[in-house]
């Protein structure tokens, strides 16, 4: 039976809520090609315990490669178990999370494998047996439909495009021998370091709290970072105040910066150039504020306030504090 | 310090993108083109690390259609040392591009290998590590900064909710994002001294694309929305609007 692989991250001993994603975007490709789903996870020893519950995500076969030394990632040896695996079954596609890891891991593999690879996909099709992807291009300008021509397809998600899906049945778990050579890197991960105040993602927020050049000084960004916490999302940033250093790169949002998907994204002081909308405009609910009514920004957005960030932000955070509490 | 960095001609960051007839090309006439963002902060970072040593090169790479030699020509204003363009006749992908790239750098002695983390056309962020991959080179993608000292780099990767510390052995490849090293603008002194610097065209022929575009489409436009109101008093609708239409806060 035809294998489909989904790629599991774990960070902090737990499953990151990307590879949920994964398993989900797998089971789409499972169901349309007739193939059972393999979902593989690298971890420190006890992981399994929790990657059992994959199997209520939609997992057939969950197979556990625990060691010591997997608490931090190893590109290489990662690399090599994931390419184990599909020389090991008949597999027609491998599909990783649209994280830092997943977008370092795919490409390895598909090079490994001498196959295609498409990243940020956002559905599949089947068509006459080949998989159809469709991704964005031009950081979210265009829409491509792309049709691998080589077999096993490796993709990568586009954050937030899966929402999980429960099923009432188990997968089976297996383990996979880890062999020690394989740990013989040149590239050691020596640590990884939190940074506070960041703890959610930018590009995987289903709430994202945008400001820009209209918020006149960086201090009163902690008014969108209020309002962030105030609705439990991440805050986001124009290339204009990245540029000015007022942010770091990390929160901006567009072409040279993240392009988002959240659930809803409000722009503050935001005008709305060309390469800002590219990276939001995939949001379901867009809400801008902004002092000046002829903005680009309310030609997407859902719903505006014609109002400066100082008079508007503060009841609107008071407001949704109260409603949250 | 000998680096190499690998960069693109990309459209501006500004262009707005329309789409060919036939449907599976963008309209290029008409676009203005620029080194790609991340590939700006990549040369940067090696051009960089050539001053804090005070000696070594960097020899700037492309491969793409002829006119990709402007780009060369502005990284060789920005300081580069010597150029080379993989020359082909429509551009190149993926692992067809990664392979013409790496089968230059194979016979190359380099100690850093640097690529822009991805292109802002095509937003894969795959020939980097893909190099990595069929040279065996150890590498490090998404890289804010990093430090090189006596035969290893320890590079700082931007990861969700923080960082990441690596050590890589050299002869290695780094992505590099943007943050951590703003790009220079040609000066005028360098777009003279560019005209004299070593510049080779070397013709090479990629492997067929492993995807086929089918289709591309333009986003649908989203319309317009409503203004709720002027200032303070849009508040309570617009948070009854989230709250009890939208249902999302």
């Amino acid at each position: 039976m035809a294998t489909v692989v989904a790629f599991i991250e774990v960070r902090d001993q737990e499953i990151r809520k990307s590879s949920h994603e994964a398993v989900t975007a797998a089971r789409l490709i499972a169901d349309g090609t007739g193939a059972e789903l393999l979902a593989l996870v690298i971890g420190p020893p006890g992981i399994s315990r929790h990657a059992v519950d994959l199997g209520f995500l939609g997992a057939d076969r969950i197979a556990v490669a625990e060691s010591a030394d997997f608490d931090l990632c190893n590109a290489e040896a990662w690399t090599s178990l994931v390419v184990g695996v599909v020389r090991g079954n008949p597999t027609k596609a491998v599909v990783f999370p649209g994280s830092a890891m997943g977008r370092d891991l795919a490409p390895r593999v598909a090079a490994r494998l001498g196959v295609g690879y498409a990243s940020e996909c956002l559905d599949f099709e089947v068509v006459d047996g080949a998989l159809v992807v469709r991704r964005p291009r031009y950081s979210g300008k265009v829409i491509a439909r792309e049709a691998f021509s080589t077999d096993p397809a490796i993709l990568s998600l586009s954050s937030n495009a899966f929402p999980p899906r429960e099923r009432l049945a188990e997968g089976t778990l297996e383990f996979i021998p880890v062999l020690m050579d394989e740990l013989d890197g040149g590239a050691v991960v020596k640590e990884v370091r939190s940074t506070p105040g960041q703890q959610l993602d930018l590009g995987e927020a289903l709430i994202v709290v945008a400001g820009g050049r209209g918020l006149r000084e960086p201090e009163n960004f902690r008014l969108i970072e209020e309002l962030a916490e105030a609705l439990g999302g991440a805050v986001g940033a124009s290339r204009a105040v990245v540029d000015a250093g007022w942010r770091p790169h990390h929160e901006q949002v567009g072409q040279t910066g993240k392009t988002v998907s959240p659930d809803l994204y409000f722009a503050v002081g935001i005008s709305g150039a060309i390469q800002h909308l590219a990276g939001m405009r995939t949001a379901r609910t867009i809400v801008a504020i902004n002092r000046d009514p002829d903005a680009p920004i309310f030609k997407v957005a859902d719903y505006g306030i014609v109002g400066d960030f100082s008079e508007v932000l503060p009841p609107l955070i008071e407001a949704v504090r109260k409603l949250r509490s | 310090m000998k680096s190499v960095v690998f960069i693109k001609r990309v459209p501006d960051t500004d262009s707005r993108i329309r789409i060919a007839p036939g449907g599976t090309e963008i309209e290029t006439a008409g676009l203005k083109y620029v080194m790609n963002p991340y590939d700006e902060s990549a040369l940067e970072a090696a051009l960089q690390i050539r001053s804090l040593e005070g000696e070594g090169t960097v020899t700037v790479v492309s491969a793409g259609i002829p006119e990709s030699v402007d780009v060369l020509r502005n990284a060789l204003a920005r300081g580069a040392d010597d150029a080379v363009l993989l020359t082909m006749d429509t551009g190149s992908e993926g692992l067809p591009l990664a392979e013409v790239v790496a089968a230059e750098l194979r016979d190359r002695d380099f100690d850093i290998a640097f690529f822009g983390v991805q292109s802002i056309d095509d937003n894969q962020g795959a020939v980097g590590p893909m190099v990595a991959e069929l040279l065996e080179l150890p590498a490090a993608t998404s890289v804010v900064s990093f430090r090189a000292a006596s035969g290893s780099v320890e590079a700082i990767r931007a990861i969700e909710g923080g960082v990441e510390v690596v050590q890589l052995r050299m002869p290695c490849i780094l992505t590099i994002t943007k943050g951590g090293y703003e790009p220079r603008l040609p000066s005028l002194k360098g777009i003279m001294a560019a005209k004299t610097r070593p510049l080779e065209e070397k013709p090479v022929t990629p492997g067929p694309a492993q995807l086929r575009t089918l289709s591309l489409e333009l986003l649908p436009e989203r319309t317009a929305g409503r203004i709720v109101g002027e200032g303070v008093g849009a508040v309570p609708e617009l948070i009854r609007l989230l709250h009890e239409d939208v249902k999302v806060i």
